[in-house]
């Protein structure tokens, strides 16, 4: 039965990612007092560049092709360990939260690759911004992420997210509740949301994550959104994983509730984006800062 | 004031150019750099061929707001004279401009280059910027250790007008930006002379799609100073309306596209459907959204009746209404001021030196308004207030915005409630040989000057045009030093200048 929840659960986040950006865009123009694009938008985008072909500058090399490609199975490898609610991940194993977190890495580390490939004055300020954010958010992360281990005294995410509930109300929910605070944080950040990056803006100064990706197109930028999506994915699930980790005690039921709180994290990303503005640049690095300081109180409460 | 060697004169009132005064060069540049030391405004300056020889006049006007007076001064000069940017920086464009279009050097002036790329007025050119393909110039440059340039436009990823801007930068901090444009050039000056014909007025309500009713209302009251025409309270009141609406709707759009440049959601979404509803009430006037084909020479085309009236002030309650609560979310917003407040500021010294106009002026204290300093139309029988912030920053630059749409709600609302009686259009048949006008508006962005010289017939021998953004552009390039990169787009939005307007 968890075998088939973990099944199922790898099939959901393939299938319905995109569908995230669907509802963060309509909870945005639902306060904006607009009709917004279909829920299906993100499908017919992908379908589209799907069929259009490429255009590769003559000065990038492979290291430029192959970003995309190795961007979007580094997160697939991700999605193999990700638990969500009572379905285990895939490929579960003790201590699997770090490898976890660096084929995040990787994903990341093969974009900016890429992006300094193309030498576009844009795209090396973009990786530039990338790199320090996600240098900051990173840690809050493992910090996070180390909480809850060290709170459960397990070292798979399946097994910590599945222990929480069974502890003591006392010693896990306030680190779980910490945790999730900054894990909030750290999944706006990594998915280039208000108020880190602004995914709808158009001025290329602004933007951390799309001016990285301004001279891939067709395939390889469907593989960049399809590997966004996903990876927005993954973080709502840790977030899910730490704020809602109760459960029925049936696994496939129990992932239908955990695919429901995905949805609702994207509800929240959406009130997010809409009712405040985004932050000047120099400003990131002092909200990543405070949710690590939270990320650490967490540790310590756990540990003590 | 040089009542002795330059003509001076009202907002609007001709001055016989059949014998312009005779001024040295020498006499020349002192009345201009001292003026505008003394508190005058370069509104304009320019050359034009002299009508009997080889030769070119200098011609300059100089606003002075505490006296409602304009001086109109000029010079004979060759084909190169010693520049004023180093003691006056207001005439440096002014001067890239006249290098290029007559071949003329101004010299010693720190930073020649071409300004449009368009080919010279006369002759081959040549001269000290001699014609090549556009945006080809050498720019500033910052040498060192990981300093870095980033070039950006003249196609951009959003559709807006194209335009080149060159960054120097330190990380992420810009030290020096420079601005190139000429990307719209079409040759409207060029194309002016010889009118007015059945085309002129077009010229001018495209000449920036966004000022239609500014541009037309300057050209008109200069063709009938021209003419002798004074057109009807009526007709001024109708284009005042129009005028005001078109600074309501545009402002309002801006306050929108701030918001969105922050990422603020809610006030960039009603303001867009805010400023519609505005642009659809100038509709209701003259059937365009934005006013083209209202205002003639002579007056208007188009009545207000009591019923459209009452129909204008209904819908003004609901746009008001909407404004406010919209524009104020913005201003009560902290993560929005927190990227407002203290962002792409220009203290009131350099705005003075650099010869900001308008709500870019008017943001950083220095109180301008053409409306209240030369006043025209019907503003000469109403007051209007000048609204005015001290800070220069973007946060000024947005709220001197929502003060002048409040003030213009008002002036409309009461323009419409008390329509003076009069005829719509007296028409302007001949205009006066040998005379020159000086007209100033004030647009949405600040200050127009026209300046129309007729030759023996009646024809404009020289149409000289600014519009607001060829004051400001070097403005937005000084609010940038300092700044991180990141903020470029918020600052120029908050100055959003026209390209076209420039480029002419």
């Amino acid at each position: 039965m968890t075998a088939l929840a973990s099944i199922l659960h790898v099939v959901l986040a393939i299938t319905l990612s995109p569908l995230l950006l669907g509802v963060i865009n309509r909870t945005k123009a639902k306060f904006a007092g607009r009709t917004g694009q279909p829920l299906l938008q993100a499908y017919y985008d992908l379908g589209k560049l799907l069929q259009k072909g490429a255009v590769y500058s003559s000065t990038a090399t492979w290291v430029f092709r192959a970003g995309p490609v190795v961007g979007l199975a580094a997160t697939l490898i991700a999605l193999a360990f990700l638990p969500l609610s009572g379905a285990p991940g895939l490929g579960a194993f003790p201590g699997d939260l770090i490898l976890l977190v660096y084929a995040l890495g990787l994903l990341r580390f093969m974009t900016v690759l890429a992006a300094l490939d193309t030498g576009s004055a844009f795209e090396g300020m973009g990786a530039s911004r990338e790199v320090q954010f996600s240098m900051l958010a990173e840690p809050v992360l493992l910090l996070s992420l180390a909480a809850l281990a060290i709170c459960t005294g397990k070292a798979g995410l399946s097994d910590i997210f599945a222990s929480l509930p069974t502890l003591d109300s006392l010693q896990w929910v306030p680190t779980a509740l910490l945790a999730s605070v900054a894990l909030f944080v750290v999944l706006l950040s990594e998915n280039a949301r208000i108020p880190v990056d602004d995914p709808n803006t158009h001025l290329e100064l602004t933007m951390i994550h799309e001016v990285m990706v301004l001279d891939h197109g067709g395939v390889d930028f469907g593989l960049i959104q399809y590997g966004a999506a996903l990876k927005l994915w993954i973080f709502s699930a840790l977030f899910v994983g730490a704020a809602m980790p109760w459960r029925i005690g049936q696994p496939v039921m129990d992932l239908l509730v955990g695919v429901g709180g995905v949805f609702l994290s994207a509800v929240f990303v959406g009130v997010v984006e809409s009712v405040m503005a985004r932050l000047r640049l120099i400003r990131v690095p002092q909200m990543l800062a405070s949710a690590a300081v939270l990320a650490l109180i967490a540790v310590i409460w756990a540990v003590r | 004031m040089y009542a002795d060697t330059s003509a001076s004169v009202r907002n609007g009132q001709i001055i016989d150019w059949s014998d312009p005064p005779e001024t040295s060069l020498g006499q020349f540049r002192r009345m201009v750099i001292e003026g505008v030391g003394d508190g005058a405004r370069l509104s304009a300056l320019f050359a034009e061929p002299e009508r009997s020889s080889e030769a070119f006049r200098l011609t300059a006007v100089l606003a002075w707001p505490e006296e409602n007076a304009l001086s109109v001064v000029s010079c004979p000069i060759g084909r190169s004279y010693q520049s004023l940017t180093p003691e006056c920086p207001a005439a440096g464009w002014f001067e890239r401009e006249i290098a290029e279009q007559w071949g003329i050097h101004p010299q010693s002036h720190p930073w020649l280059k071409p300004i449009r790329f368009q080919p010279p007025h006369c002759g081959e050119g040549g001269g000290p910027l001699a014609r090549r393909a556009i945006g080809l110039a050498d720019f500033f440059r910052l040498e060192g250790e990981e300093v870095h340039e980033v070039a950006v436009g003249p196609v951009h990823a959003g559709v807006i007008e194209p335009g080149h801007f060159r960054f120097q930068c330190h990380g992420e901090t810009v030290y020096h930006l420079e601005i190139s444009l000429g990307y719209q050039h079409r040759g409207i000056e060029r194309a002016l002379r010889g009118g007015p014909d059945r085309r002129t007025r077009h010229y001018f309500e495209t000449l920036a799609g966004d000022t239609t009713i500014g541009h037309a209302t300057a050209y008109c009251r200069a063709v009938e100073a021209l003419g002798g025409v004074h057109p009807s309270a009526r007709a001024e009141s109708i284009v005042a309306i129009a005028a005001e609406l078109e600074r309501i709707a545009n402002h309002i759009g801006d306050l929108g596209a701030l918001a969105g440049d922050v990422g603020f959601l809610p006030t960039m979404s009603y303001c867009g459907r805010i400023r519609g509803d505005v642009l659809n009430a100038t509709a209701m006037l003259c059937g365009n959204r934005f006013g083209r084909g209202l205002a003639v020479p002579g007056g208007v085309d188009f009545d207000i009746d009591a019923a459209l009236a009452q129909e204008v002030l209904h819908r003004l309650d609901s746009i008001e209404r909407d404004a406010v609560s919209a524009i104020e979310l913005l201003f009560d917003a902290p993560s929005v001021m927190a990227r407002f407040e203290g962002v792409g500021a220009v203290s009131e010294q350099s705005a003075r030196a650099i010869g900001l106009v308008g709500v870019a002026a008017r943001a950083s204290g220095v109180p301008c308004d053409v409306r209240h300093e030369f006043p025209y139309g019907i503003y000469q029988f109403t007051q209007m207030p000048i609204c005015t912030w001290h800070s220069g920053d973007c946060f000024a630059r947005a709220y001197v915005r929502w003060l002048e749409v409040q003030q213009s709600l008002a002036f409309v609302r009461e323009r419409l409630r008390s329509l003076p009686p009069g005829d719509l259009n007296r028409n302007v048949s001949e205009l006066r040989a040998n005379q020159c006008v000086v007209s100033l508006t004030e647009g949405w962005r600040g200050e127009i000057c026209h300046v129309a010289i007729t030759d023996d017939r009646g024809r404009f021998r020289a149409y000289k045009v600014v519009d607001p953004s060829f004051h400001n552009w070097f403005g937005l390039a000084c609010a940038l030093r300092g700044q991180q990169i990141s903020d470029f787009p918020l600052c120029n939005k908050s100055f959003n200048l026209s390209y076209c307007g420039h480029d002419l």
